[in-house]
Order: C-alpha cells, then structure tokens, then sequence
C-alpha cells in the first residue's frame, strides 16, 4: 500500500540538546485519513511536523510525503502539500485577497487558475465578506482560517497543521474542524498536532509521542479499548474534603478534576474499582458529606492520556 | 494594602481606539483570593482589559483600582506589585531557562540572598529542571508557557494576570499548572485569567463573558450551566454529520454541536427527546446512546455567543 505520509526511523538530534529530539520515529499513514499527533510538552511533535514539511532536513532516516522523499526530492513534495506551522506568517499590510494571491503565487498556482481557486477558498472558509481587509486587522480565528486557505489555495494532497486551534477561542475552533471535515471528505489527507484531547477525538488516527516516538498508533476507540484501566467519576461536598479523601486513597493511579467532579483511574483488575467506589462511600459518610456522584463512566482520550504519561513517568 | 479592599475592582472600565471600541463600561470587581476567569471570542477585548488593569494601557472612560491603586494615578505602584503572563511573554531565547528567571528576579529585585533558592523551586515547579542549562530558543511551546509563568512569579505577586496562559500546553501539564495556581489563591494571591479552554474556566471561582468589549455575563461555573435554557443531551452515532444536520432542521432542537465524537443536542424542552430519537431513526441514524446531561462550559460559550450575534449583521466576524 502507499501511504501519503511514511516516516521510517527517523532521528533527529538537535546541537546542544541532551536528549534527541526525534528517536527513532516512525509512522505509515494511509491516503484521505484524518490523523492526529498527540503528546506532551516537549515530545517532538513539531519537530516531526518540520520533517515531514521539508523545512527541516538535517536528520537520519527516510520520510516521504505524497510519493517523495522529503529529503531528495523537497520541491515535489512542497508542491503538493499545505503547511501551517504553529506561528504563520500572513502579511498584516496585505488585504486577504492579496495575501491569498501570493500564496497562490509562490505555490505555482497557473495564472488563468489563480482567480478561481482564490474564490473557491474564499467561499470554503466563509471569508468572501472580507476579501478586501487588511489581514492586520482581522481577528484571531479569522487570521487562522486564512492561514489555512492559503495553506488549501494550491489544492495539496498533503495538509500538514501544528496546533491550528491554539488560541482560538470555541465557536472558531469549531467552525475550522468544520472546515477541516470539508478538507478530508475532498480526500486530503490531513496530519494535525493538538494538546486539545477532544479534537484527537475526532481524528480516524492518533499517533501518541513520547520522548521523540510513537508510542501508540491506532484509532481512538481501540487506543482507548486497549487501556488497561477502569474510571470513576466523583462528586460530593464540601469540595476540599472530596479532594482530600481522594487524594489520600490507596490503590488510586490518577485524579483530575473535570468541572466540579474528580475522575479517579483505578486498575482494570476485577474487583479494584468497585473497592475503591466502597472505600470512598464509606469515607464519605464517615465524614457527613453529601455525595452526588460515585459511578462508573466511559473512558476518553483525555484519560488516555493522563494514564499513558503517567505509566511512562512512573517506569522511568 | 487593606485586607478589606478587593484585589481588583473597575467602573465603567472603557478604552477606544480611534473609532474602535475595544472595551466598552465594563464593572466588576474580584476580591482577594479568587481566581476569577475572562471568556469571550477572539477580539473580544479580553487582552485590552488586562492591559490596562496592570498598567500598560490607559483607559479612555471609567476607571479601576487595582491592590487599591488607581490605575490612571498609580500604574507603577501596580506593575511592581503584579505578575503578568501573557501570550507573548518576552524570553530571551539566548538565555538558559534558569538564567530567564534570573533576569526577572534581577528586574523584580528579589534580594539577592534569597534569588538562589527561588530561582530553584521554580525551575522545579516548571518542571524545567532537567533542562537549565539548555537555550530557552530550542524549548517546546509547552514549555515555554511554564518557563514565563516560572518568570512572572518570581517576585511572589499578590495578583497575577494571565493571558491565555496555557494555550498548547499539554492536558496533564495544563492540570499541574491549574493545580499551582490553585494553591497560589489558596494563599490569598488574586488571579484574573483569560482562557479558550474551557476545562480550564471550570478552575475559575467565577466567570466573565465578553463579547465585542461589553460584559455580557458574570456568574459562577456552575450558575453559567444551571441557567442554561432547554435540555441538554448528548449523542452517540455512527453518522455524526448526518445526525446532525437531521438536528438542524428540527424546530424543538435550540442548538447542535460537536464534542469529541459525541454530539451535544440542546433541546427546548424534555418533550423533544421522543421527536429526536424518531427524526432520527426516520433518517437512518442508529443512536447507540442518547442520555441528557448537564451542559458543559463550551455549551455555554457557544450558546451565548450565539444570542448575541443574532440580529446583529449576518457577516459578524469570528
């Protein structure tokens, strides 16, 4: 099978640095999906995204984007893919118009094309109204959504985004995944990195970095299928109390607060869930608290995650 | 300063530019010790507000008092008391993550005896300890959010202002930077924090809602939820995109939106679930789960500003 995106062994050790920032990465992803690059702070997810972009080359292994190796052949993959780093660069003095059209330019979209692509992007990230504003003054999410019509203006196979919805605020990064779902029903394939749990979500792929490889693939539900943990959702009051009971009962591998309640992950072991729901029953009503929530609830990527850091963290 | 005094209070807080307004009469007040949130789209005039409540910005109508100083009178009294983070906070990326800290402490006059071990607990708390002696220039975006955060504290400010400080962080240090902060208004330190996250707002004792410079709510968490009209449910399809615009066309649904895989479905009343769950089935959607629930901070964001751009101009930007 070809893969639009196949990075083999990768590594790639930055001067100065202890660690390299890339080990041994790897990863094969099929044409027209949706895959997604998680990790923590500092795993290499940007620094793979440079590979992968052409921007970086000074590496060990083999990537190729599109059929090409990003190394031998970089102008044929530039060609065919859009890249939106984490800080783009619009023209502030340029109009949106303007901006599109040197994009559209520089990516060697022919003349007699240009006007009708430039309109297509336009129509396709709803900034027609706005055409004629200096990109200055647009606001954030609208800075985005041209950054990424000029990432979409010469019509790439390969779209390639680092943290698109960083610091757009909910109704934006709602429309760009809208926008994004539009990209790959058009069969783009799209590799997206985010620290955002629900957008992973909604990924077909999630490839999970730590230290510089992958090390989980899968879709989210057999990545979340796979993990060998159950969770519990509480919530009772006084708030602090709650905290403290959780916090100080044995056999808990995690806690979180989401909203007013505590996520506690326990082991899938048979039997460990249910004698940490029986524990903190008993601790409760010891204490006079009122409890409104002690059950069992579905697994998500944001658990997921949290567990596999922790695992990690925990061996080394 | 007087313990009685709120950490932060304004009055018709206001600032124009040229014929923009960014911030229009806006009054709160946040007391000592509470982490109060300020939520609002992109350009709502979040980053101007704080820019003026700590003393880089002067207002053009109204005024604020912060740690009881005037900020029209008194703005260094307040820069020297507060700790700012924002998006953009200055690093020098030719320094070492603990020769930044440094140079703040040095600015700050942290009294010298005192720099080395703070200086230290603070490369702790950012968890930047094994990397010291690497160039703040080769840092992750995570970590450089912690790093400027590390920097803003190092004089121990009474009040902290944060401007999207976690945008991509990662959800585990996200929880260990709100767990710090929470500790910190624990010991009577003010925060005012602005954040497109909702987890994070839900860290918030209450909450603002901005929108195109007007205060448009201020409410605890768990108020913003209650007073959240209809009923809320959440769905689990196969066919997310069909279900939804299924949803779309029906009458008693308020307002459709995507959460992870599952589709959030706020209905008028409870009445509509049985219309739901026939529409779709007349559709050929196979519901796995449709289960109501309460709505989250998102829901409440969307919604909000939602009414707000209704019969206003159709091409309202965002």
């Amino acid at each position: 099978m070809d893969f639009a995106i196949e990075a083999k062994d990768v590594v790639k050790q930055f001067r100065g640095a202890e660690a390299p920032a890339l080990r041994n990465f790897s990863l094969a992803i099929p044409p027209g999906t949706l895959c997604g690059l998680v990790g923590p702070d500092g795993a290499g997810k940007t620094t793979a995204l440079r590979i992968l972009a052409t921007v970086s080359n000074s590496f060990t292994g083999s990537a190729t984007v599109a059929g090409y190796d990003v190394r031998r052949d970089p102008e044929s993959v530039r060609s065919r893919i859009g890249y939106m780093p984490q800080t783009f660069s619009l023209y502030p003095d340029l109009t949106v118009w303007e901006n599109l059209f040197f994009f559209a330019e520089l990516n060697g979209v022919p003349k007699e094309r240009r006007p009708e692509r430039m309109k297509t992007m336009l129509e396709f990230t709803g900034l027609t109204p706005f055409y004629e504003r200096r990109a200055g003054d647009l606001s954030g999410g609208m800075k985005k959504k041209l950054a990424l019509a000029c990432a979409l203006v010469h019509d790439p196979r390969v779209l390639i985004l680092d943290e698109p919805s960083t610091g757009v605020d909910p109704v934006s990064r709602r429309e760009l995944w809208r926008i994004l779902a539009d990209v790959v029903r058009r069969g783009v394939t799209v590799l997206i990195s985010t620290p955002y749990m629900d957008e992973a979500e909604r990924c077909h792929r999630i490839g999970m970095l730590y230290q510089g490889s992958v090390l989980l693939i899968g879709t989210p539900q057999e990545l979340i299928g796979r993990m060998p943990s159950r969770f519990l959702e509480v919530k009772a009051s006084p708030r602090k109390a709650m905290r403290q009971i959780v916090i100080q009962t044995p056999g808990i591998l995690s806690w979180r607060p989401v909203g007013d309640r505590l996520r506690v992950e326990t082991a899938e072991n048979h039997g460990e869930l249910e004698r940490i729901r029986n524990h903190l029953t008993d601790q409760f009503r010891e204490q006079g608290m009122t409890v409104e929530i002690l059950e069992e609830v579905k697994p998500m990527m944001e658990d997921l995650f949290v567990h596999t850091v922790g695992a990690q963290e925990r061996r080394s | 300063m007087n313990d009685t005094v709120d950490a932060l209070e304004t009055e018709k807080l206001s600032r124009s530019f040229g014929h923009f307004q960014a911030v229009r009469e806006v009054s709160f007040a946040v007391p000592r010790g509470e982490i109060f949130g300020l939520l609002g789209p992109n350009g709502a005039g979040k980053t101007t507000m704080i820019r003026m409540l700590s003393g880089i910005l002067l207002p053009t109508g109204g005024n604020a008092h912060v740690l009881g100083y005037d900020i029209r009178r008194e703005p260094e009294e307040i820069k020297k008391r507060i700790g700012y983070m924002s998006q953009r906070f200055a690093l020098y990326n030719d320094l070492t993550p603990r020769e930044n800290i440094s140079f703040y402490a040095d600015i700050y006059s942290v009294p010298s005896s005192e720099r080395g071990a703070r200086v230290e607990s603070l490369l702790a708390m950012a968890g930047l300890a094994g990397h010291r002696n690497e160039l703040t220039r080769g840092l992750s975006g995570g970590w450089r959010q912690r790093l400027a955060l590390a920097c803003a504290i190092v004089h121990r400010p009474p009040m902290l202002f944060l401007d999207e400080p976690t945008a991509g962080v990662d959800p585990v240090s996200r929880r260990e930077f709100w767990e710090l902060i929470y500790a910190m208004a624990g010991e009577g330190v003010s925060v005012l924090a602005t954040t497109h996250y909702m987890d994070e707002a839900e860290y918030c004792n209450r909450i603002g809602m901005m929108y195109q410079g007007g205060l448009i709510a201020l409410a605890s968490p768990d108020r913003l939820r209650r007073d959240h009209p209809g009923e809320l449910y959440l769905l689990d399809c196969p066919e997310p995109e069909l279900a939804e615009s299924v949803l779309r066309r029906m009458p008693g649904v308020i307002g459709v939106s995507v959460h992870g895989a599952l589709l959030h479905v706020n209905a008028r009343t409870a009445a509509d679930k049985t219309l739901i769950e026939a529409e779709l089935a007349k559709a050929g959607v196979t519901v796995r789960r449709l289960e109501q629930a309460l709505p989250s901070l998102e829901d409440v964001f969307i919604r909000l500003v939602e009414r707000e751009r209704e019969g206003q101009n159709p091409a309202v930007e965002n």
